[in-house]
């Protein structure tokens, strides 16, 4: 544990006093948390709590009434999904949200949509340095493939894939990005006990191997126990518990709010 | 049998005109996940601004080159496209981010009424004609093999070779280019494509401009032919089988579901007509199209819709 706490450097991403409301509905009051570097950082609640909009937040699809996003010691009232890309967030989401029509490969190229550098007569045509481009980027791509094991799915549509395969593939287009900081959310809703342990695994590796800070939003308490090195816990769109998850399990508002106040 | 060529080769050229339609269709709903309604109204509006310029410049400025004429209307018609596609994203794609399929649809529906208008207001209502100089004289060929030769329609042909040049790179385009991908990426979801960086706003611009010059190559072609005229705005909605038979995702897809309806529509007309009655050619690609719905749903080259249920 302590060789972990090491790792973990300065604040990567601070959100200070973010409010979110739709109109009358007020989906997030006054958060404030932040996220270190290199850090596994989870976001847990009942449903409805504000965990996702919590994530758009960050990703710049949602732009909060009040409060700020500081993310690599830059401050933002606002983020826009292309900023956040280009800044180095990436995320993946609850509900699939993959390219069906498009092949694995093709999927996961998408990914590096930022990184083309060459333009696009060059691609059309395959010139020289347009190529070597392309198959550095494809070299990077079927790094990710070999990594999330899906090597033998590589030209099928995603759309035929099973679920859990598709997840995969989610998460494997946000790799793509190089990211500084991965949003995942809800990357094991609807996936049975294998499964879960085979994205516990990959998560685990990226912040490894990779090196990359995550944000992740969980239902699954074992999961996010065994996975995460803090955990924030909403409850109506306010922060109700923030620490290490052994600090907020014993937290009597978490408790309550899970599990509803003794009469 | 030099007849029956005759009719094939009819076909296929007129085929091709249909195809030059239903790719406009095709660019759209693969960008956007839309069935662009105001593709039609895009070609006569092209088409007008195309007719009017090159009838206006030579006044303005007093020169007579045909030539001239045609190259800068041409590139003026280029530039009211692009800029209509500027405004199309800026005032109305913009706001509908994320929307239902059945909203864009409607507002492409209204895009095709205000285009209707707004080109008669600007260039005028009357019936215009578009000559770019192309030969009108049938050619014969094949003299030596059949009785009588087979008689070419040279416009046609031309015509023919004009839309496959434009398929050719389009294909390649949508296939083997980043942007290409992007643009594939953004027709099948949205909010993922703003994830991983990929600029809506630009991307629809792009879509609209090139569907726009397609647009205004369509309606050169059918112009010079036909003449321009409101009738242009409904003849492209012919073009509507031609993509169902084709697939509405596929490129070459709008080229074959092209060649099979024009070769289809002639071909009945020759052959099928006097059983029938004559004015098969009318409601032919329908039908065929309604066989096509019923047995195969997304087309030819379409991509196979899978839902879990």
């Amino acid at each position: 544990m302590s060789s972990r706490e090491q790792q973990i450097g300065d604040v990567l991403l601070d959100l200070q006093n973010v409010s979110l409301a739709f109109g009358g509905v007020k989906a997030l009051s006054d958060i404030s948390f932040n996220v270190r570097e290199h850090e596994i950082r989870a976001i847990i609640g009942p449903n409805g709590a504000g965990k996702s909009s919590m994530l758009n937040v960050v990703n710049g699809v949602y732009t909060p009434q009040q409060g700020s996003i500081v993310f690599d010691s830059k401050t933002f009232a606002r983020m826009s999904p292309r900023r956040a890309a280009e800044m180095g967030i990436a995320r993946t989401f609850q509900n699939l949200a993959l390219f069906k029509g498009m092949s694995v490969l093709d999927n996961i190229m998408a990914g590096r949509n930022l990184r083309i550098r060459s333009g696009l007569l060059a691609q059309a045509l395959h010139i020289g340095p347009a190529r070597r481009e392309e198959i550095r980027h494809r070299e990077f791509v079927e790094h990710i493939i070999d990594f999330l094991e899906i090597q033998a799915y590589r030209k099928t549509p995603v759309g035929r894939l099973p679920y859990g395969l598709q997840k995969r593939v989610d998460l494997g287009r946000a790799l793509a990005m190089e990211p500084r900081l991965l949003l995942l959310d809800e990357p094991m809703a609807g996936m049975n006990v294998e499964e879960k342990q085979d994205m516990s695994r990959f998560i685990l590796d990226v912040n490894d191997e990779f090196g990359t800070t995550i944000v992740l939003i969980e239902h699954d308490m074992g999961v996010v126990m065994d996975i995460s090195d803090r955990v924030v816990v909403l409850d109506y769109g306010k922060k109700i518990g923030d620490g290490r998850p052994d600090e907020v399990r014993a937290n009597e508002d978490v408790v309550r709010a899970y599990l509803g106040v003794a009469h | 049998m030099g007849f029956f060529i005759e009719t094939l080769v009819g076909g296929l050229t007129s085929g091709m005109l249909y195809a030059l339609i239903g790719l406009g269709f095709v660019l759209i709903f693969k960008a956007s996940g839309v069935f662009n309604f105001a593709q039609g109204a895009m070609v006569l509006f092209a088409a007008l601004s195309m007719a009017r310029f090159s009838e206006w410049l030579p006044q303005w400025f007093g020169f007579e080159s045909l030539i001239l004429a045609n190259v800068l209307a041409f590139i003026i018609s280029a530039l009211v496209m692009f800029l209509l596609a500027v405004v199309i994203e800026r005032f109305v794609l913009r706001h509908l981010v994320n929307q239902e399929l059945a909203t864009l649809l409607m507002a492409t529906l209204g895009i095709t009424y205000f285009l209707d208008g707004l080109g008669q207001t600007l260039f005028g209502s009357d019936v215009y004609s578009i000559d770019v100089g192309m030969p009108k004289d049938p050619i014969f060929v094949l003299e030596n093999m059949f009785q009588g030769g087979v008689l070419l329609n040279t416009e046609d042909l031309i015509a023919a070779i004009v839309a496959a040049c434009l398929v050719a790179v389009l294909a390649l385009f949508f296939q083997f280019t980043a942007t290409g991908r992007a643009l594939r990426a953004v027709a099948d979801d949205h909010q993922a494509a703003q994830s991983i960086g990929i600029p809506l706003n630009r991307i629809w611009v792009v879509v609209w401009t090139v569907a726009g010059l397609v647009a205004l190559v369509a309606g050169i072609v059918w112009g010079s032919k036909l003449g321009v005229q409101f009738s242009l705005s409904t003849a492209a909605l012919r073009a509507l089988p031609v993509v169902i038979l084709g697939g509405l995702t596929s490129v070459p897809g709008a080229i074959i579901g092209g060649l099979i309806i024009g070769v289809g529509e002639k071909m009945s007309e020759v052959y099928l007509g006097p059983m029938v009655g004559g004015g098969i050619e009318i409601w032919f690609a329908y039908v065929l199209a309604l066989v096509f719905l019923l047995f195969r749903p997304q087309g030819l080259f379409g991509e196979k819709i899978i839902d879990r249920v």
